[in-house]
C-alpha cells in the first residue's frame, strides 16, 4: 500500500468545558480506503466527523488531510465533504442544481459544470434525474445524489454522516453494496461513522471502534471480529456470551477461569495480554463457535473434557431467522443463558424448546478480558 | 392514470356537497355571520355610497364621478403614490432590519436568551401604537432626549429637530410594522434545517451565497408574507403619519379620514376606501408575481 | 385609517343589532340619562353631580369636536346622543344636508338667563326653514398665541410668515386658519360667502400663501395638548390658536399670552342643538337652564377658559381670567371680533382641496 496518507489526527482532544468529547484520538488513513468509525451513540464520533468537516475546531491536536493542517481551515476551504445523516439536500433546487451547487462556488464555466453533473449523475445511475425536484426522489435516489453532489467535487475525503439511518432494512442492505462498490469505482477516501456494526463491517476496509471519546481498536472488520483486543469491542463488534469469572489457574496459553455461579471454563489470551491468578474476567464466545449436540446425558456445570469447554442446558427458545438462527439455551446449574448458532445445513432444524443440548468449544475460541464496566456496556449496546 | 382517478373522486364528491347537515350550518353560522355582517355588508355599503354623486341637499344620482375625481385630480393620485411609494420604502426597511434579528432569534440564540430576545420584539406591543407613537415623539422633538444629549456631548451647538420629516415618519413606521415581520420570519427560518446551511458551508459556499440561494429561497413564503401584512398595515397607519410625519406629508388614509370627517364627504371617502383596497391588492399582486409567491404558499 | 372607514359604515350594519339592544335597555334608562355630546371642559364633573342632585339625572358626556359630532350624528341619523354642542356657523348646513337635528322649543328655556344680543344672533344663524335650532351656550376667539419677547413682532396671522421665525410657528390646517389668513391678506371671506366663485379666489390666494409659508412652520398642531406643548417648551414662539390655550400659557409664563390679530379674532359660539332622536328631550332642556344660571356658568368658564352666554356670569368670574381677557381685547379688539356666519354648502369642499393641497405641498 502506498504511504500517502488523505487524513491524518494527531491527538485530537475536544472539550466542551469539563465534558470530553473527543479523547486524544489518532488515526492515519492511507489514499482510497472505505474507513468506518464504529460506537455507540454518544461516543464522540460525530464530533469527531464534525472535526474533520471544519465545523468544530480541535482543543488540542492537529487534523491533516493530504498532510496539511486543516487548524482553523473553514469547511468551505477543506477538501472534504460531508453527507449529512438526513443528507441536506436543498429542496429549493432541483437534482442538477443541487449537485451543481458547490461546482458554482468554484468559478467553473456553464459548461463545465453540465458536463459534471451529467457524469456524476451516471456514475450514481441516476442519469435522468437532473430536472427532478428532490421531493419526487425515493430515499435510496436521495441518498445516491447526496453522495453524488459531495462527490463531483472530487475531495479527498468524504465524510458520511450515519447516511444510511433512515431507510428501511432491505434498502440499507442493498445501499451497503452499492456504497462499497462506489467507492470501489471513485476511489476517494471515504470516512463513515455509524452506531450499526453491521454497515462498518460489511463495507469498509478499517474500522475504528469508538467508546467515550477514544479508540478502543482500529483494525480490519476481520480483526475486530476475530481478535478483539478489549472487552468493549469484544462485546461491542459482533454477538456474544458473556460469563464473568476468576483465574483459577494459568497454564501455558491457558487459564482456568471458575465462574460465579460454578463451573470452570478454560480460555485463551488476546496477544500482548497478561494475566494472572485471583484476576476478575470476563469471557467472551461467540454463537457461532459454539458447537451443539442432542443429549440425554444428565446436567452438568461447564467444564473441560476433551480439550473442550462443555457445558449442557435446556432450549429456552427458538429464534428463527432463516440462515441465521439461533437458539437460547439455559444452563439448568447456573442459570446462564448462552445464545448458540444453528448449522446452517439444517441439521437442526426440528429443534424444540425444553430439548436438552450438550454445548462445546474450543479454548481458542474463549477470549478473556480484564473484567470493566464497559464490557457489560458493549454488550447492552 | 392516477390523476383521472382523483379527478373523478372530487367529482363525486362535490356532488355529495350540496347536503348540508343543519348542524354543519349551525356551527358555521357565527363565521357566516361574522362575515357577512363586518366584512360582506360594510363593503357593499362602501361600494354603494362611492358610486353616487351628490347634487344637492339629499340629492343623489349614480355617478363614476368620486373615482374620475381620483384620478383626474393630481393631488389625490400624488398622495396615493407618495404614500404606496413610502409603504414600499417601509416595508423593505423592516425586512432589512427585521431578516437579521430574526435569524438570529431562530437560527443563533438558543432557550432563554432566545425567549428574551423574542420578549423584547414584542414588548414594545403591548403598550398602544399612541403610546408608542408619543414616546417617539419625546425622543426626537427639538427639546427631546436625543436632541438634549446631542448638545450635551457637544455633537452640535443648538437643539436639532428630527421630528416631522419623512425620515422620522419612516422610523416610526419601521418600528410600528417590526413584529410583524419578525414572528413571520422567526416561524418559517425555524423550520429551515441547520444542516442546510452546514451543506451550504461544506459544499465550498460563503455565507453570502448561503443566504441568497438557501436561506432566503427556504424564508420566502415568510419573507412575502410578512412583506404583505407590514406593507398593509403601513399603507393603513394613520397615527404614525399624522404624528411624525408633520407638516410634509399627506397619508392616503388622512385624505379618506379628511373626506369623511371633516369633509362630510362620504361619497368620495368611501371611492378613495375601495381604491385604496384595489390599488394595494394590484401592488401585493405585483410583488407576489415579481417574487414567483403565490398567496396560498404565504398563508401555508 | 382603515378602521375609521369601516367603523363608520359599520355603524349602520351593527345600527339594527344596537336597536334591538337599546330597547330592552332605554326603557328604565329613560328617565335617569342625559347624553350629551360635547366639547372638552363644558360639563365639569362637578356641575354634573349638582345637576344630578337637583333633578336625578346622570349626564352621561361625550367630548368631541364639530367634525366628529357631524359624523356621529350622521351616521346614525341623530341618534345617540339626547343633546349636542356644535358651532353656530356648523348647524344649518348640516340640517339641510343630513336632517340630524330637531327644532328648538324656545318655550322651554329660559331666555332670560342669556345675554339678549348672543342668544339673538344664534337663532339667526341656526334658523333653517324657519326653525331655530341652537341656543348659545359658550363663545370664544382665536387669534395669535405669542411668547411677546421673542416674536414680538407678530401683528397678524400673515407675519406668522416671517423669516425671523422660520421653524418656531405653527397653526392647524383648518378652516379657521383659511379664514384668518384671509383676513390677515386683507380679504373678506366672509363676504364672499354667498359667491362660490368669489370664495374659490380668496381660497387660491390664501393657498398660495399657505404653501409658501410652509417652510416657516414647524408642524401644523392637531390637538390643544400638543400646542400647548409645543409653546411650553420653547419649540414653538408664535401660533395661531384659541384664546384659552394663551392665557392657560400666561399662568405659567408671563411673556407668553393671546393676542388679537390686527384684522381682527375670529370669534365662535357653540350652541346646545337637539339631535333629531333625542330620547329625553326634557333633561336636554333642564341641563341647558341649569348650566346657564350665572353661579354654574363660572363654574365651566372656569374649567374651559371661555366665557358662556349666561347673563351674570362676569360677576362670578376669576379675577385673574377677566385681567386676561381685558389685556387680550382692547375696546376696539373686542368691537373687531368677526364672528363666524353660517357655513353655506359647497364651501367645504373648497376649503377641503385647499388644506389638502397644502398638506401635500414640499415646504421647500
Amino acid at each position: 500500500m502506498s504511504t500517502q496518507l488523505d487524513l491524518e489526527c494527531r491527538q485530537v482532544v475536544k472539550s466542551f468545558g469539563k465534558f470530553t468529547a473527543v479523547d486524544n484520538v489518532s488515526l492515519e488513513i492511507p489514499q482510497g480506503s472505505f474507513f468506518s468509525i464504529l460506537g455507540p451513540s454518544g461516543c464522540g464520533k460525530t464530533t469527531l466527523l464534525r472535526m474533520l468537516a471544519g465545523f468544530i475546531e480541535p482543543t488540542t491536536g492537529d487534523i491533516r488531510i493530504k498532510d496539511k493542517s486543516m487548524l482553523g481551515v473553514p469547511p468551505n476551504k477543506r477538501p472534504a465533504n460531508m453527507v449529512f445523516q438526513h443528507l441536506a439536500l436543498f429542496p429549493m433546487m432541483n437534482v442538477a442544481e443541487n449537485i451543481a451547487y458547490g461546482l458554482k462556488r468554484r468559478k467553473i464555466g456553464q459548461a463545465e459544470i453540465d458536463r459534471k453533473v451529467a457524469d456524476v449523475l451516471e456514475r450514481v445511475s441516476l442519469p435522468d434525474a437532473g430536472e427532478k425536484r428532490i421531493e419526487q426522489l425515493s430515499g435510496g435516489q436521495r441518498q445516491r445524489i447526496a453522495i453524488a453532489r459531495s462527490l463531483v467535487l472530487e475531495p479527498a475525503l468524504l465524510l458520511l454522516d450515519e447516511p444510511l439511518g433512515a431507510l428501511d432494512l432491505k434498502l440499507r442492505e442493498h445501499m451497503k453494496v452499492e456504497l462499497k462498490q462506489l467507492q470501489h469505482e471513485v476511489g476517494t477516501t471515504f470516512v463513515y461513522i455509524t452506531h450499526d456494526q453491521s454497515e462498518a463491517l460489511v463495507m469498509s476496509d478499517n474500522v475504528a471502534v469508538m467508546n467515550e471519546g477514544r479508540f478502543e481498536q482500529v483494525g480490519t472488520p476481520q480483526d475486530l471480529y476475530y481478535n478483539p483486543s478489549t472487552a468493549f469491542v469484544a462485546g461491542f463488534v459482533g454477538d456474544a456470551n458473556r460469563w464473568e469469572g476468576r483465574i483459577e489457574s494459568l497454564e501455558g496459553g491457558q487459564a482456568m477461569v471458575a465462574l460465579e455461579e460454578g463451573g470452570v471454563i478454560a480460555t485463551s489470551f488476546a496477544p500482548g495480554t497478561s494475566f494472572s491468578a485471583g484476576e476478575t474476567v470476563d469471557l467472551f464466545v461467540r454463537p457461532e463457535a459454539i458447537v451443539i449436540e442432542r443429549s440425554k446425558a444428565a446436567q452438568e456445570k461447564a467444564r473441560l473434557s476433551g480439550g473442550k469447554n462443555t457445558l449442557s442446558g435446556v432450549v429456552q427458545n427458538l429464534l428463527f431467522d432463516g440462515a441465521n438462527s439461533r437458539a437460547l439455551v439455559r444452563d439448568q446449574a447456573t442459570g446462564h443463558e448462552v445464545m448458540v448458532s444453528l448449522p446452517q445445513t439444517g441439521a437442526f432444524s426440528d429443534l424444540k424448546s425444553g430439548e436438552a443440548l450438550v454445548l462445546s468449544w474450543d479454548v481458542e475460541k474463549t477470549r478473556a478480558f480484564k473484567a470493566t464496566k464497559a464490557a457489560s456496556q458493549g454488550i447492552a449496546a | 392514470m392516477s390523476s383521472v382517478s382523483t379527478l373523478s373522486g372530487t367529482a363525486e364528491q362535490e356532488r355529495k356537497v350540496p347536503v348540508i347537515k343543519l348542524g354543519t350550518f349551525l356551527l358555521m353560522l357565527p363565521l357566516l355571520l361574522w362575515l357577512f355582517l363586518l366584512i360582506i355588508l360594510p363593503h357593499v355599503d362602501l361600494l354603494m355610497v362611492s358610486l353616487r354623486e351628490k347634487l344637492g341637499y339629499r340629492e343623489y344620482a349614480f355617478s363614476f364621478q368620486n373615482y374620475i375625481e381620483f384620478f383626474t385630480e393630481p393631488l389625490y393620485w400624488n398622495t396615493f403614490v407618495r404614500t404606496a411609494v413610502m409603504s414600499i420604502i417601509a416595508t423593505v426597511i423592516t425586512l432589512v432590519v427585521g431578516f437579521p434579528i430574526s435569524y438570529y432569534i431562530a437560527k443563533v440564540l438558543k432557550g432563554k436568551k432566545r425567549s428574551l430576545l423574542f420578549m423584547m420584539c414584542l414588548i414594545p406591543f403591548w403598550v398602544s401604537e399612541l403610546v408608542r407613537t408619543f414616546g417617539w415623539m419625546i425622543l426626537l422633538r427639538e427639546s427631546g432626549v436625543i436632541s438634549s444629549f446631542l448638545q450635551w456631548a457637544g455633537v452640535v451647538d443648538g437643539p436639532v429637530e428630527m421630528l416631522y420629516n419623512d425620515a422620522s415618519l419612516m422610523v416610526g413606521l419601521v418600528y410600528t410594522s417590526m413584529l410583524f415581520m419578525v414572528v413571520p420570519l422567526v416561524s418559517v427560518l425555524d423550520t429551515l434545517d441547520d444542516s442546510l446551511i452546514e451543506a451550504g458551508y461544506d459544499l465550498g459556499g460563503n455565507t453570502f451565497n448561503i443566504l441568497r440561494e438557501i436561506v432566503i429561497p427556504h424564508a420566502m413564503p415568510g419573507i412575502a408574507s410578512g412583506c404583505i401584512v407590514v406593507f398593509m398595515l403601513t399603507l393603513g397607519n394613520y397615527l404614525t403619519p399624522t404624528l411624525l410625519g408633520g407638516k410634509d406629508g399627506l397619508w392616503f388614509t388622512e385624505q379618506i379620514y379628511n373626506q369623511f370627517i371633516t369633509r362630510f364627504n362620504w361619497e368620495s371617502g368611501s371611492a378613495f376606501g375601495f381604491l385604496l383596497l384595489i390599488l394595494s391588492s394590484a401592488i401585493v399582486f405585483v410583488g407576489l408575481k415579481l417574487s414567483r409567491q403565490t398567496l396560498a404558499d404565504t398563508v401555508k | 385609517m382603515k378602521s375609521a372607514k369601516t367603523t363608520l359604515s359599520l355603524k349602520k350594519a351593527i345600527l339594527g343589532v344596537t336597536a334591538i339592544v337599546g330597547l330592552a335597555f332605554s326603557a328604565q334608562a329613560q328617565a335617569e340619562e342625559l347624553r350629551l355630546l360635547t366639547w372638552g371642559g363644558y360639563a365639569p364633573d362637578a356641575v354634573v353631580e349638582q345637576f344630578k342632585a337637583e333633578t336625578g339625572i346622570d349626564v352621561k358626556v361625550t367630548k368631541s369636536n364639530n367634525e366628529e359630532m357631524i359624523a356621529k350624528l350622521r351616521a346614525t341619523g341623530g341618534g345617540g346622543f339626547d343633546l349636542a354642542q356644535p358651532s353656530q356657523d356648523r348647524i344649518a348646513g348640516a340640517q339641510a344636508e343630513n336632517r340630524i337635528y330637531k327644532p328648538m322649543d324656545l318655550s322651554k328655556i329660559d331666555s332670560s338667563l342669556f345675554i339678549s344680543s348672543m342668544l339673538d344672533a344664534t337663532k339667526t344663524n341656526t334658523t333653517y326653514e324657519g326653525e331655530v335650532y341652537g341656543v348659545p351656550h359658550i363663545w370664544g376667539t382665536s387669534g395669535l398665541v405669542l411668547d411677546t419677547k421673542k416674536a414680538g413682532d407678530v401683528k397678524d396671522y400673515a407675519d406668522l410668515c416671517n423669516e425671523a421665525h422660520a421653524g418656531k410657528v405653527s397653526y392647524r390646517l383648518k378652516r379657521p386658519t383659511l379664514i384668518g389668513f384671509a383676513f390677515s391678506m386683507g380679504m373678506d371671506p366672509f363676504e364672499a360667502y354667498g359667491d362660490t366663485a368669489k370664495y374659490q379666489e380668496i381660497m387660491d390666494k390664501v393657498e398660495a400663501k399657505l404653501i409658501s409659508c410652509k417652510a416657516n412652520v414647524k408642524t401644523y398642531w392637531e390637538g390643544g395638548d400638543a400646542l400647548l406643548n409645543l409653546v411650553r417648551s420653547g419649540e414653538v414662539v408664535a401660533a395661531m390658536a384659541w384664546d384659552t390655550g394663551g392665557w392657560k400659557l400666561n399662568g405659567d409664563n408671563p411673556d407668553v399670552t393671546f393676542v388679537a390679530p390686527a384684522s381682527g379674532a375670529l370669534g365662535w359660539i357653540d350652541t346646545f342643538a337637539l339631535p333629531r332622536k333625542t330620547e329625553n328631550e326634557e333633561a336636554a332642556y333642564k341641563w341647558i337652564n341649569f348650566v346657564m344660571r350665572p353661579e354654574i356658568a363660572a363654574q365651566i368658564t372656569a374649567e374651559a377658559g371661555n366665557f358662556t352666554a349666561s347673563k351674570g356670569a362676569d360677576a362670578f368670574a376669576e379675577d385673574k381670567l377677566k385681567a386676561q381677557f381685558q389685556a387680550s381685547f382692547p375696546e376696539q379688539d373686542l368691537n373687531n371680533i368677526k364672528w363666524y356666519p353660517t357655513v353655506p354648502a359647497g364651501l367645504e369642499t373648497i376649503e377641503g382641496k385647499v388644506l389638502d393641497r397644502v398638506k401635500a405641498a414640499s415646504s421647500n
